[in-house]
């Protein structure tokens, strides 16, 4: 499971979701692993607006990684600014910055490949196992 | 959750999840290539868009638009293993009924062939409320700029498919899918292999353990006309656009508020 995914799943448990305490999950023993895909500019610019930065600094945090800057980077951080004259007209090509790449490290390439997700509201663990996170609830739960 | 309620999860449990937890790998080798609607809903949307494939299967719509970002989710621990090879979206284990997203983060989802599994009428307008509440609410000052959902369900008619089944037959039904011993090399015979239809005589591409037929037995609803808009209706959703695609309905909704 990539750790943008954090940013998108919350405790299965209908009680939970009312709860600012369910969000987000808590990886807990986990065993990450980097699997590598490609970077795309267009992609993580507009994700920008739809990342909760701050819970996202929690997760990096709980997990020991490289801490993400404090605050959330612009679109403009994510590009290397052109050197020099671009030519009249010339559609050049944007380039990653060192920002965005490593966003995309963080996000889209590192995963949790084995550990657990722990709701942070009502205690419940749930289980990754071969990079699945498994959100099934037990019979009384439901 | 009522007696009805539960007796209907059991029912499903029994007659889809296990099913297809069983058959998974056969039947994503016969789950490929995607229908042109569902095709045209994920590539009309803006790169980084963000969605939910709700019963994803195999994954197959994960490989039709790489610029946009898909939480998919399926009961089968099997066919979400075969899923998470799609880059760059993401697979997880959950249930469409006790779906493990905030409330309205996205901006987008699908749910193809899914909500045809469900057996009580109550749970099916249930399973419409959990995907309509996955989406992005309308701003008030533009209606209609909310997220949309592409919902498909197997359809009652379908005179002209294989199966036979048309307006005033039986709506509830068990559909046989059989895993055959491999005997001799019969290919698929060419009949739109892609389609629902073809199940009962799709012959896998790579040869199988078991030594002689197997049959599994799915439960299907199968929607009347007018059936699915009426239940997204009933979960709060408006219906933008609607249709009839090769023997199943399918409805592009989105939250009326």
């Amino acid at each position: 499971m990539k750790l943008i995914t954090l940013n998108f799943v919350t405790c299965a448990l209908k009680s939970c979701k009312s709860s600012p305490a369910s969000f987000p999950l808590h990886p807990r023993d986990a065993t990450l692993e980097v699997i590598e895909t490609d970077l795309n500019l267009a992609f993580l610019k507009n994700i920008l607006p739809r990342l909760e930065w701050n819970e996202l600094c929690v997760i990096t945090a709980e997990l020991g990684l490289p801490p993400l800057p404090s605050s959330p980077p612009t679109r403009e951080d994510l590009v290397v600014k052109p050197e020099g004259e671009v030519a009249e007209g010339a559609e050049a090509e944007e380039e990653a910055s060192q920002t965005a790449k490593d966003l995309h490290r963080v996000l889209l390439e590192t995963t949790v490949k084995e550990g657990k997700l722990v709701c942070g509201n009502c205690g419940h663990e749930y289980k990754v196992m071969e990079g699945v996170p498994n959100f099934l609830l037990p019979g009384h739960l439901v | 959750m009522t007696d009805a309620e539960q007796q209907g999860a059991a029912y499903e449990e029994e007659h889809v999840h296990a099913v297809y937890e069983q058959i998974a790998s056969h039947f994503s080798a016969t789950r490929y290539k995607p229908w042109p609607i569902i095709e045209r809903f994920l590539k009309e949307l803006p790169d980084g868009a963000v969605g939910a494939d709700v019963g994803c299967g195999n994954g197959k719509y994960l490989t039709v638009n790489p610029r946009v970002f898909m939480v998919a989710s399926d009961r089968s621990t099997n066919l979400v293993k075969i899923a998470k090879q799609h880059q760059p979206h993401d697979s997880i284990v959950a249930d469409i009924m006790n779906l493990p997203h905030p409330k309205h983060s996205f901006d987008f989802a699908i749910s193809i062939a899914v909500i045809h599994h469900i057996s009580t009428p109550e749970r099916r307008i249930e399973a419409v409320k959990a995907i309509l509440e996955l989406l992005r609410p309308p701003s008030a000052e533009k209606p209609g700029s909310g997220g949309r959902a592409l919902i498909y369900v197997w359809a009652l008619e379908q005179k002209d498919s294989r199966r036979g089944w048309d307006e005033g037959n039986e709506q509830d039904v068990m559909v046989p899918w059989v895993m055959r011993a491999k005997k001799e090399k019969e290919g698929k015979k060419g009949k739109g292999k892609d389609q629902k239809a073809t199940e009962l005589s799709n012959e896998a591409d790579q040869p199988l353990e078991q030594p002689q037929d197997k049959t599994f037995l799915r439960y299907y609803h199968l929607y009347r006309k007018g059936e699915l808009e009426q239940i997204i209706g009933e979960a709060g959703g408006e219906v933008v656009e609607a249709g009839y695609d090769k023997d199943n309905w399918w409805a592009i909704a989105t939250r009326q508020s």
